[in-house]
This record gives structure tokens, C-alpha cells and sequence, in this order.
């Protein structure tokens, strides 16, 4: 007995053991269902609209980068995807920084009131941006933003926070308060603290909200359907759509400005993605 | 940035002060024997509490809460959206919303959604995880193949389903490709087969990300009570469902919490597959499709933010109840009032 709990304790400290021929094999099928869809919308791109027609779900034969050079050379998807990263950028900035500073307060400073200003914030979380939308946008309009970047960015802000402080405030509490009492007696003030040891301590916390919320930003679409009318304020998912609408008979076109669409939030994705999964787990833990 | 060999001062001996804040809380005089006493106290805590706090509270309440508050005021309202409200109609709007048959029938798909998603999303995700919670090879891989319908956005994802989804689309055409040509049907307008068309898009888009939040709480569960268990004789199964699935609980909790507000909010992919006319047709719309088309894009202000006020109350009620008979137990109000 206590040979087999070693082996097993061996086999499961050691990584990179193959798993059982079952389990690769449900894995294959999970990835060929999710890869499948993602899969015709970037070999479509390959393809003529004759090819398409003729066999809507077959191979490109011959292989055309025709759709995918028209894209490229179009003005139009590169200012879109200017827009989505200005827009993408400013968001994470905003959310991070003021999530920051914010969750740091609550989790290190004790006065009247933080419990219910945590449950402020995090009241938030129960209500995403679509229940808010149409007075947000009367909102927006009636401060004179329509129409543009910061019309989209301020209100995403608003709306990223919850998420970053739930994250972040475990992670900050996590922080000895040893830490902080040998900052102190160093000379430290609180605000040298913060900046010289919660900021790298709560790195990890911090690139996974930058991360959730720079995809958030890349995607969304309700807000910027509401606040961006104007064609050269679009931002990249409101482009696929006025693509998709205007082409709507060039579907090998279409499926070429879809895939390169995706492409930056699946670089920025698999890049991070470790830490995503890391930050989750302390989220939800916390 | 105020002085700091002040503050740390501060910070080392200052006794207790009750002040009030600008921002309207007030210092707690903590107890001499509290862990945290030395903190918090004293003018420059109080300034950076503003300071740090401010500007958030700032953004939150103006682009969050004011919308939200003013929603349930021009709900009162017949109003077209330009210049102030004037045609006070009480509660007309909500009385004209509970006698429209096309919103009862959104409201409808949207309770078979948010049923749909956790019946058939969490067993199957429970069941993968589970499967995947091994380190092997490829683990890495695996999970971040799981992961990408739930990073591509809505509209890239509407897209390409809609088009393959249509009657001459790539899944037609690959039914009868491999003799299932008998299957063939029309996903997207059939009235009796859309909503289910809709759940399997839906659950290929968020599974993985159920997936992704069981797998981190799978870690958290330590290894030896697994191996006391097998130690004891306990098969693979009985491991899973006596230890694995009671501690897994609290993360299916929180994942079914989410899932079901998403569910309420539904709009970017029904709207973009669908639009809002055929989605009533084909009865796939949501109470927040149905808020869109027949507030913003009809031109009626004041009943969209009624309908606004519907859905925020229905939200409401649901994330309390379950709050209090369902997370109660494994978080204590982590998301009412958690801090401390």
C-alpha cells in the first residue's frame, strides 16, 4: 500500500507523463469541436466565392490570398483596428490604474464605510453594461461625446472596475503585513509603499485584469453600436459587421476580414494565457 | 503628494481619531488591541483615501449608477429622447410591456436559456474538466485550445456561424456529405429549431471558459485527500463524486451565478445572427433584444428604459435569491460586502 501511494505521488509531482488513450482522445474530439468553426473561418478566407458555392464546406482549391491582400491593402480595416486599439488601450489603462489604486485602499486602509464601498463596487458585477445602455447613451450624448473614442472608453472604464477590484483586493490583502510594518520603520510612507512593494508584489493580479480587460474592450460591441454611428469612428466588431452587411454576396471577403479581425485578441490570448488561468484561480479562491 | 516622513509618523504613533472624510466616511477609531490599528488613522490617511478612492467612485457612479438611477426616472416617461421629458405616463410603459405578447415570449426564451445553459453547460464542462485535470502532455495546449471560442468576440463568432449555419451553408452541406443528408434543415429560421440552434452556439462559446474556472478550482483541491481515499480502496468515481464534486462546489456555484446573469443579459449574439426581426419570428429574441428594438431603434426612449428597469429588476432578484439560498453557504456574501 504505502509503495503504490508513493508511486502515485511521484507520478503526480512528475509532469509531462502521457495521459490514457481515453483522455486524449475526448481531448481531440473538445479541440476539433472548438477549432472546427474557427477553422472554416480562416480557410474560407482562402477560397473564391465560386469554390464556396459550389461546396460550401470543402477545402480551398486552389488556395487564394486574393481576399486576404484585398483586406490589407483596404484603408478602412486598418483605421478600424486603430480605433479598436486606442480604444482597447486607453480601457486597460484606466481600468488598471484606477482599479489599483482603489482595490489598494480597501484591502490596506481601514476606515467607516469600505465594507459598503466594496459592495458598491462589487454590486456591479451582477449588472453588466446592457441593462445601463440606453440611459448610458443618452448620457454620453447629452456630454457632447458621440461619436467618439472616449464616448466608448470612459463608460468601459466605469464598467471594468468591479471585475479588477474583486480580483484584485485578494491579492493585495495577501500582502504580510510584516512587509508593510519593515517598509515602515525604514522610513517608507504608505504611498512609497505602494508604489515600491504592492505595485511588483501584485504584478501577477494585475496583467490578468489588463489582459480580461483588453479582450473585453477588443470585443464588445453593445457600447460602441450605440455610441459610434459615424463610420470613421468604428471600431473593429462594428467594422466586421458593416462588412459583412455591405458584402454581403462576397462571403469569401467576409470570412477573410472576420479571421483577421480575431487575430490580435488570439495573439494577445495565447501570449498571456497562463496567466490568465492563474489569476482565475486566485479570483475565484479569494 | 503629501509629506512622507509626516505620514510615517503617522503610521508608527498616532492615538485613534474618529474624522470624517470629504468623501463621507468616517475614520473608524479602531479598537488598541485591533491588528490594524496603526492604520487608517489621522489626516493623511484621509487624504490619500480620497485621493485614491475619488476618482474611481467618480467614473463608477457617473457611467454606472446615474444611468442605471435615471433609467428607472424615464421610465415614467413617453419620451422620444430629445429635449427634457415631459409626457408623464406613471406606470403605463410597465403595464404596456407585461401585456406584449413579443416581450413574455423574450422573456420566455430567456428563462429556457438561462435552464439550457446550466443543465447542459455544467455537467459536460464538470465532466471535461474532471477528464483534463491530469498533468500530462499537452495539458497547456488543451486548455488553451478550450479557451478560444470564449476570446473571439460575438460578432466574429455571429458571423461565421450564420454562415455556415445557412440553408446552403457548410453544416448542410457537410451532413450530406457524410450520409446524414436527412438532417439537413433550416438552423436559423425554423421557429421550432432556432433556440436550440442558439444553445449549441452558445455552449461551444462559453464552455471553455466553465471549463477554465473548474480546472483552477480543481487545483486548489489537495492531492493527499484523493490519495488518502484511494489508499482506503476507493475507486476513480467514488473519489470524484465524494471528494472531488463536494469541494469543487463552491467554484460550480460561482460559475452558475455568472452564467445565469449572462444568460438574462443575452444581446451581442442573438442580435448579430439573428437581427431583431427575425429573432421574434424565430424565437430566439431576449429582453434585452427586445429592449434595443423596440426602445432605441424605435425611437421610444421612455419604454426602452422601462423595459431597462425590467430587466435590471428581474437581474436583481435573481442574483439575490441566489445569493441567499445558494452562495450563502460556501462565500458569505463575497459579492455583497465581502472585505474583512
Amino acid at each position: 500500500m504505502a509503495t503504490v501511494a508513493t508511486r502515485r505521488a511521484t507520478r503526480a509531482n512528475r509532469r509531462l507523463v502521457w495521459g490514457s488513450p481515453a483522455v486524449y482522445f475526448v481531448a481531440l474530439l473538445l479541440i476539433g469541436a472548438m477549432l472546427a468553426p474557427v477553422v472554416y473561418i480562416i480557410l474560407g478566407g482562402f477560397r473564391t466565392n465560386a469554390q464556396i458555392t459550389t461546396d460550401p464546406a470543402g477545402w480551398p482549391n486552389p488556395w487564394k490570398v486574393g481576399n486576404y491582400l484585398g483586406v490589407l491593402r483596404d484603408g478602412v480595416f486598418w483605421r478600424e483596428v486603430l480605433n479598436s486599439a486606442v480604444v482597447a488601450v486607453c480601457t486597460t489603462a484606466g481600468v488598471v490604474t484606477l482599479g489599483l489604486m482603489t482595490s489598494f485602499i480597501l484591502a490596506r486602509y481601514r476606515f467607516r464605510g469600505r465594507g459598503a464601498m466594496y459592495a458598491l463596487f462589487a454590486a456591479g458585477l451582477m449588472f453588466p453594461l446592457t441593462v445601463a445602455i440606453t440611459p448610458l447613451y443618452i448620457l454620453v450624448r447629452t456630454i457632447g461625446l458621440m461619436n467618439t473614442l472616449p464616448g466608448v472608453i470612459l463608460p468601459q472604464i466605469g464598467f471594468g472596475i468591479s471585475m479588477t477590484i474583486i480580483i484584485l483586493v485578494p491579492f493585495l490583502r495577501a500582502i504580510p503585513d510584516e512587509i508593510q510594518e519593515a517598509a515602515s520603520i525604514d522610513g517608507c510612507s504608505r504611498l512609497g509603499f505602494f508604489w515600491r512593494m504592492v505595485l511588483p508584489l501584485s504584478m501577477p493580479g494585475v496583467i490578468t485584469v489588463a489582459i480580461l480587460s483588453f479582450i473585453a474592450s477588443w470585443n464588445s460591441y453593445l457600447l460602441p453600436l450605440f455610441i459610434l454611428n459615424r463610420e470613421s469612428t468604428f471600431t473593429l466588431p462594428l467594422g466586421v459587421q458593416a462588412f459583412a452587411s455591405q458584402h454581403s454576396v462576397d462571403t469569401a471577403k467576409v470570412l477573410a476580414f472576420t479571421s483577421l479581425s480575431m487575430i490580435p485578441a488570439l495573439v494577445f490570448f495565447s501570449l498571456f494565457q497562463r496567466r490568465i488561468v492563474g489569476g482565475l484561480a486566485g479570483a475565484v479562491k479569494g | 503628494m503629501p509629506d512622507s516622513n509626516q505620514q510615517s509618523a503617522q503610521l508608527a504613533h498616532d492615538p485613534p481619531v474618529g474624522l470624517t472624510t470629504a468623501g463621507g466616511g468616517a475614520l473608524v477609531a479602531s479598537s488598541p488591541t485591533g491588528r490594524r490599528s496603526r492604520k487608517g488613522i489621522g489626516w493623511p490617511a484621509r487624504l490619500e483615501i480620497t485621493l485614491l478612492t475619488g476618482p474611481t467612485l467618480l467614473v463608477y457612479l457617473f457611467f454606472v449608477i446615474l444611468p442605471v438611477a435615471v433609467a428607472a426616472y424615464y421610465g415614467f416617461f413617453s419620451w422620444q429622447g430629445y429635449g427634457p421629458p415631459e409626457d408623464f405616463v406613471g406606470l403605463r410603459n410597465y403595464l404596456l410591456i407585461f401585456q406584449d405578447g413579443t416581450f413574455l415570449d423574450a422573456l420566455w426564451h430567456n428563462a429556457a436559456i438561462v435552464v439550457l445553459s446550466l443543465v447542459v453547460q455544467g455537467p459536460v464542462a464538470v465532466l471535461l474538466a474532471l477528464l483534463l485535470n491530469r498533468k500530462m502532455r499537452g495539458q497547456t495546449l488543451i486548455r488553451v485550445f478550450a479557451f478560444i471560442p470564449y476570446v473571439i468576440s460575438e460578432v466574429v463568432v455571429g458571423t461565421g456561424w450564420s454562415l455556415m449555419l445557412q440553408g446552403d451553408g457548410a453544416v448542410n452541406s457537410l451532413l450530406k456529405h457524410v450520409g446524414l443528408g436527412w438532417l439537413r434543415s433550416d438552423w436559423l429560421a425554423d421557429p421550432g429549431l432556432a433556440i436550440w440552434t442558439l444553445m449549441a452556439i452558445l455552449t461551444w462559446k462559453y464552455i471553455g471558459f466553465a471549463v477554465i474556472l473548474f480546472l483552477a478550482g480543481l487545483q486548489g483541491i489537495p492531492d493527499e485527500l484523493t490519495e488518502a481515499a484511494a489508499i482506503d480502496g476507493a475507486s476513480y468515481w467514488q473519489i470524484q463524486r465524494r471528494i472531488t464534486l463536494p469541494l469543487l462546489g463552491p467554484t460550480i456555484r460561482i460559475w452558475a451565478f455568472l452564467s445565469m446573469i449572462g444568460a438574462l443579459q443575452l444581446f451581442d449574439l442573438v442580435y448579430i445572427i439573428w437581427g431583431q426581426y427575425i429573432a421574434s419570428t424565430a424565437g430566439t429574441s431576449t429582453m434585452a433584444t427586445y429592449m434595443v428594438a423596440n426602445g432605441r431603434n424605435a425611437g421610444e426612449y421612455g419604454y426602452g428604459n422601462a423595459v431597462a428597469v425590467v430587466l435590471f429588476l428581474i437581474s436583481l432578484v435573481a442574483a439575490l435569491v441566489y445569493q441567499r439560498f445558494v452562495l450563502r453557504r460556501d462565500t458569505e456574501g463575497a459579492i455583497t460586502g465581502g472585505v474583512g
